[in-house]
């Protein structure tokens, strides 16, 4: 009887990297990715920008075209839920009692927007934005004459009010926090793009306690209506987006008894501790070896990072080099680039003027040595922050801080 | 539908055909072409597609962006005909352009 080959449990953008690496590094064995959405993997980061603002097409926010897998031999088993895995049979069981043998899977299951516990938050027109269809619901939504109240000033809410007003929509931003983006960049940035975002017409209300969103006529029926702040005041609205966080979709590896804390815990070469079984992208609690620590990201360079690293581990390949973890938005002109996590920060220098639109601003440790950079429209200040953070030597604050100073110098 | 040639660090050439409008990255990518990356989907912000255009194309596929050129700077094994292959969009007289790959985008 021939192996049962590799299954992949997750089509989105990690499930579908693996499976390219794997092809790419030339396993020649089964490979079948299964994904609970209607279609094969695609690229998440437009949604909330190209997608919303109908820059993107089907086609272009395609992981790979449809041929590539029938040229591959990857089987694609989309609409397809699984409900559990068997780790003694090596096999999983789907949502309708089918079960799949592997020799080896790989969990790229993703996560889930965050639901918040309040009154009305199953109101339609409540939305969130994880998948295509999340996309498209929201922007049947969006048009000029509509207002969009947005729950939760991190990067989708922001970007999503970015192309609510491209789309000619209010969008109004409401934020638990004293300011934007207040677990996942500095102070100067969170100015920045609160400043950024006023100038483009976004109402933004920080320290806004949510306490409930409201239907028509102030009742808990119909299509939402309004947003309930804590002082009474009701934000009405024609729609409410959700953007406050994710969480991972660990509950299957859990309840086969793999280890989860906030996902499911990994090595350094994607491997969780049952040797059939690797775990990469959003799902996983991962080692960050530059820092000391493990955490989760939810980024694509991590998932296509990991993707290879299972890749790599299952071929037999050396692991590949350890990469600096990255992310990226795209808001208005604005093009973030942010390289490293700031763990360990000591203090803060800002190069350049942020009141010109281009500037960054370097996390250093204690030791002067970078452990993050968040790059505004200053592409040089990334790459050369990224070869920074991989090299850990201390550096000199004052050049960093002096625009005459050449960044390839300073990296060298 | 234009034609392009894709040739890897070792020498093996990719021959596809590659419709207008798509950038030279993606035809790279939806045809299986090894040696580029793309990792941030065409948003120029990860260099990981760099590519090396063929002398004689240079003057068709148009001049570096200054946010691909600081990009650029910081690749591997830059060269003057060096680009990020996701910023040259495809076009008619794109037909039979060649490009190369550097050893690794990483």
């Amino acid at each position: 009887m021939p192996e049962p080959g590799i299954i992949i449990a997750g089509a989105g953008h990690a499930g579908g990297a693996a499976a390219a690496a794997l092809r790419q590094f030339g396993w020649k064995g089964a490979i079948t990715v299964i994904g609970n959405e209607p279609i094969p993997p695609y690229q998440r980061p437009p949604l909330s920008k190209a997608w919303l603002t109908g820059d993107a097409t089907a086609e272009s926010l395609a992981l790979r075209p449809e041929r590539f897998y029938t040229q591959q031999t990857i089987t694609l088993r989309l609409s397809t839920t699984i409900a559990a895995i068997d780790r003694a049979a090596r096999a999983i069981r789907l949502a309708d009692g089918q079960t799949l043998p592997y020799t080896t899977l790989i969990l790229a299951l993703g996560a889930r927007a965050r639901r918040l516990p309040l009154p009305g938050f199953d109101l339609p027109g409540v939305l969130e934005l994880r998948t295509a269809a999340d996309a498209d619901r929201l922007k049947a939504t969006i048009g000029p004459g509509r207002r969009i109240a947005i729950i939760g000033g991190g990067y989708i809410g922001l970007e999503a009010a970015a192309s609510s007003r491209a789309l000619g929509a209010e969008a109004v931003v409401l934020e638990r926090e004293p300011r934007l983006l207040a677990r996942v960049a500095s102070p100067p940035l969170s100015e920045f793009f609160a400043a950024a975002h006023r100038a483009h017409g976004v109402i933004i209300h920080t320290d806004a306690q949510v306490t409930g969103l409201v239907g028509q006529n102030g009742t808990e029926r119909g299509r939402v209506a309004g947003v309930q702040l804590a002082d009474g005041t009701i934000l009405p609205c024609h729609a409410a987006l959700v953007g406050v966080g994710a969480i991972p979709n660990d509950e299957i590896a859990a309840a086969a008894g793999l280890r989860c804390e906030n996902g499911v815990v990994v090595d350094e070469h994607a491997r969780t501790e049952d040797p059939a079984i690797f775990a990469i992208g959003d799902l996983t609690n991962r080692p960050l070896a530059l820092y000391g620590r493990r955490g989760r990201l939810e980024s694509v360079p991590n998932a296509l990072e990991q993707a290879r690293q299972a890749a790599a581990a299952i071929t037999g390949r050396p692991p590949p080099a350890a990469e600096v973890p990255w992310f990226w938005s795209d808001q208005y002109d604005i093009k973030l680039q942010i390289a490293g996590l700031p763990h360990d920060v000591a203090r803060l220098v800002v190069r350049g003027d942020p009141s010109t639109g281009s500037f960054a601003v370097f996390h250093l440790d204690a030791d002067r040595r970078v452990q993050c950079v968040e790059s505004v429209n200053t592409p040089a200040e990334f790459m050369a922050g990224r070869l920074m953070i991989l090299k850990r030597r201390p550096v000199d604050a004052a050049a960093l801080a002096d625009l005459s100073s050449n960044m390839k110098d300073l990296a060298a | 539908m234009p034609t392009i040639t894709y040739i890897e660090h070792d020498g093996t050439a990719h021959t596809v055909e590659v419709a207008e409008g798509f950038s030279v990255m993606e035809g790279a990518i939806n045809n299986t072409v090894p040696g580029i990356d793309a990792d941030c989907g065409g948003a120029c912000a990860c260099a990981t597609c760099h590519v090396y255009v063929d002398p004689a194309w240079q003057h068709l596929t148009g001049t570096q962006s200054e946010a691909e050129a600081s990009m650029i700077s910081f690749a591997n094994a830059v060269e003057p005909n060096s680009r990020l292959s996701c910023q040259i969009k495809v076009t008619a007289e794109l037909d039979g352009l060649v490009v190369r790959m550097p050893a690794g985008q990483h």
